[in-house]
């Protein structure tokens, strides 16, 4: 979606400069420059400073921030707004990501692109409020009911908040679904040095739109195209099983197949295209043991594997940016000549359990709760524990 | 080098943490602000860590360090054990009791009475922290001055910061005396 006027005006005072802020900060100003419209939220720790940054930069660039009644309406209120052709975005925590689990299932059934933001804290329910964690991971996965595929990715420092949400608007719009990045506290609560784009530098992508209503819900492609209302077509957005129209048919088999497996296809099918993942190998050795992680894990686990190459142990390092779709491929390919495979997170073994399931070699999990992140020390404690 | 600041909500404490680490990023260095507070924001414990490094910075949340500036007893007791030995220990002597037995092997405590100096030479107990910064930037150097005037004069209320300034260069006054 091209920036307006506006949009541009703003951001020409950002562009190219240097701050040093919070991860949340970061993430607001990457929904900025990704061409924010519309924001609605609610306020909680340790997702907080987004909201608040949006609510006051967001109506200098011509966008509209609200903070709504709760987080259910926030997500009701950003799936509308999306229907108008607004980029649009939420921020949550684990409490208030568990309250828009229903609302993102509809997002899903309606094929409606927007972006959600859950900067994971430590539960289940109020548990440490202040305190980082990486709970959230199969939530955001399967926290809706029924047959669904999702899209989320995981930064791991304060520059890939800013980056990966611009990124997450991209896929919203071109797999017309909801996207979630998966921050957590500890990388939403570090100040680090953030580099601003230059905003001709960033292609933003579009949205398909639909020639004929008639098939804004089906069709021949995957993904179809979406009509904007207010631009003189309409369409029936319903939650229920539909017809290609829009119109409900909530009895007829062959619909509900054929729509949920598109659903979940255009996802699935594309999985290579949408599926990132950074690796650090060991050039000089062939690794036996591997370490996999993701988002503020990632960082005390590559420290890890530095430590052990630099005691002359050969360990492989697979970080994934994005958490859903599964980097399957990539990960088996990584893992196809490793006997064992560490996976640290800040959860009990939620992501281990999804490695297992795509090598052959014994997985590890290398687990951290309490509300502090791993060191690198008990990492690499862990690594030479199995290495040779 | 990395550093603890660690009291209560109301301290500037957070900002202090805030100010150096600024301090490296405009001396190019790698740097981390981190820092945690309790769900009771105001009057609860405060800490602000800062990592200062050359290369890329893989711990998060720091288990030891090479300075710990504590400005309450419980901050003191709570944290001392884990500061390195041969670290650098900078306290409030009028807010802190120093316990040797829980302290590690040869460190350099350094007492001051920087809440009482900020109080009867500005007026104002919260400048107490630049004092501590201007004390620290000078015995140890972690940032260059010049960057740590220019992240104080940044980061302060505007109108301040000619007196944020002045209770900086106290500090290393202080310091000064000190050496």
């Amino acid at each position: 979606m091209a920036l307006d006027d506006n949009k541009r005006q703003y951001l020409s005072r950002l562009e190219g400069k240097t701050y040093f802020i919070l991860g949340d900060e970061a993430c607001a100003y990457g929904a900025l420059f990704a061409g924010l419209d519309f924001f609605a939220g609610y306020p909680i720790t340790p997702a907080s400073e987004i909201a608040e940054l949006i609510a006051s930069e967001l109506p200098k660039a011509g966008g509209i921030s609200i903070q709504m009644e709760d987080e259910l309406a926030s997500m009701a209120a950003i799936v509308g707004a999306s229907w108008t052709g607004a980029r649009t975005m939420t921020a949550t925590s684990g409490p208030g990501f568990s309250l828009m689990q229903e609302n993102i299932g509809y997002a899903i059934m309606t094929e409606s692109p927007c972006v959600v933001v859950d900067v994971q804290r430590s539960g289940p329910s109020t548990g440490q409020a202040t305190k980082p964690a990486q709970g959230d991971v199969l939530q955001a996965r399967w926290g809706t009911h029924g047959d669904h595929n999702i899209i989320a990715l995981a930064p791991n420092s304060v520059q890939e908040c800013f980056d990966l949400v611009l990124e997450c608007f991209d896929l919203a719009d071109i797999y017309r679904t909801p996207v979630i990045l998966l921050m957590d506290g500890e990388v939403g609560h570090i100040r680090e040095s953030v580099v601003m784009p230059q905003v001709s530098s960033i292609e933003h992508a579009s949205r398909k739109i639909a020639a004929r209503s008639a098939e804004v819900f089906g069709g021949e492609e995957l993904v179809p195209g979406m009509i904007h209302y207010g631009q003189g077509q309409n369409v029936h957005v319903t939650g229920s099983t539909h017809l290609a129209n829009g119109m409900r048919d909530v009895t007829t088999p062959h619909v509900h197949d054929v729509l949920i497996k598109r659903i979940y296809d255009k996802i699935d099918k594309n999985r290579e295209k949408i599926v990132r993942v950074e690796t650090d190998l060991d050039d000089k050795k062939k690794a036996r043991v591997g370490v996999i992680s993701y988002g503020a894990s990632a960082r005390p686990a590559r420290g890890a594997v530095r430590a052990a190459r630099a005691k002359g142990k050969s360990v492989d390092f697979l970080r994934l940016v994005t958490i859903w779709p599964f980097a399957r491929t990539q990960v088996a390919d990584f893992a196809k000549d490793l006997d064992i495979i560490l996976v640290p997170e800040m959860n009990l073994g939620q992501l281990s359990r999804e490695v297992e399931r795509f090598v052959s070699g014994e997985v590890v999990s290398v687990p951290r709760i309490g509300g502090i992140p791993h060191t690198v020390d008990e990492i690499y404690d862990a690594v030479m524990e199995v290495v040779r | 080098m990395i550093i603890r600041f660690a009291g209560f909500g109301g301290q500037g404490i957070v900002v202090a943490s805030y100010i150096v680490v600024k301090s490296a990023v405009y001396d190019g260095k790698r740097a981390i602000q981190n820092q945690a507070y309790g769900s009771e924001s105001r009057g609860g414990e405060s800490r602000g860590d800062v990592v200062i490094a050359d290369e890329e910075i893989y711990e998060l949340e720091p288990t030891s360090y090479d300075v710990l500036v504590a400005l309450t007893q419980p901050a003191y007791e709570t944290f001392i054990p884990l500061l390195k030995p041969g670290g650098t220990l900078i306290l409030d002597k009028d807010l802190v009791v120093a316990d040797k037995k829980l302290e590690p092997k040869r460190i350099k405590r350094h007492a001051l009475a920087a809440t009482d100096i900020a109080f009867k030479k500005f007026g104002r107990k919260i400048v107490a922290n630049m004092i501590i910064l201007g004390y620290m930037n000078a015995l140890l150097h972690p940032v260059s001055q010049e960057s740590l005037e220019r992240a104080i004069s940044e980061t302060v209320p505007k109108g301040t910061e000619k007196m944020n300034l002045d209770a900086m260069h106290e500090g290393m006054r202080l310091a000064g005396e000190a050496k």
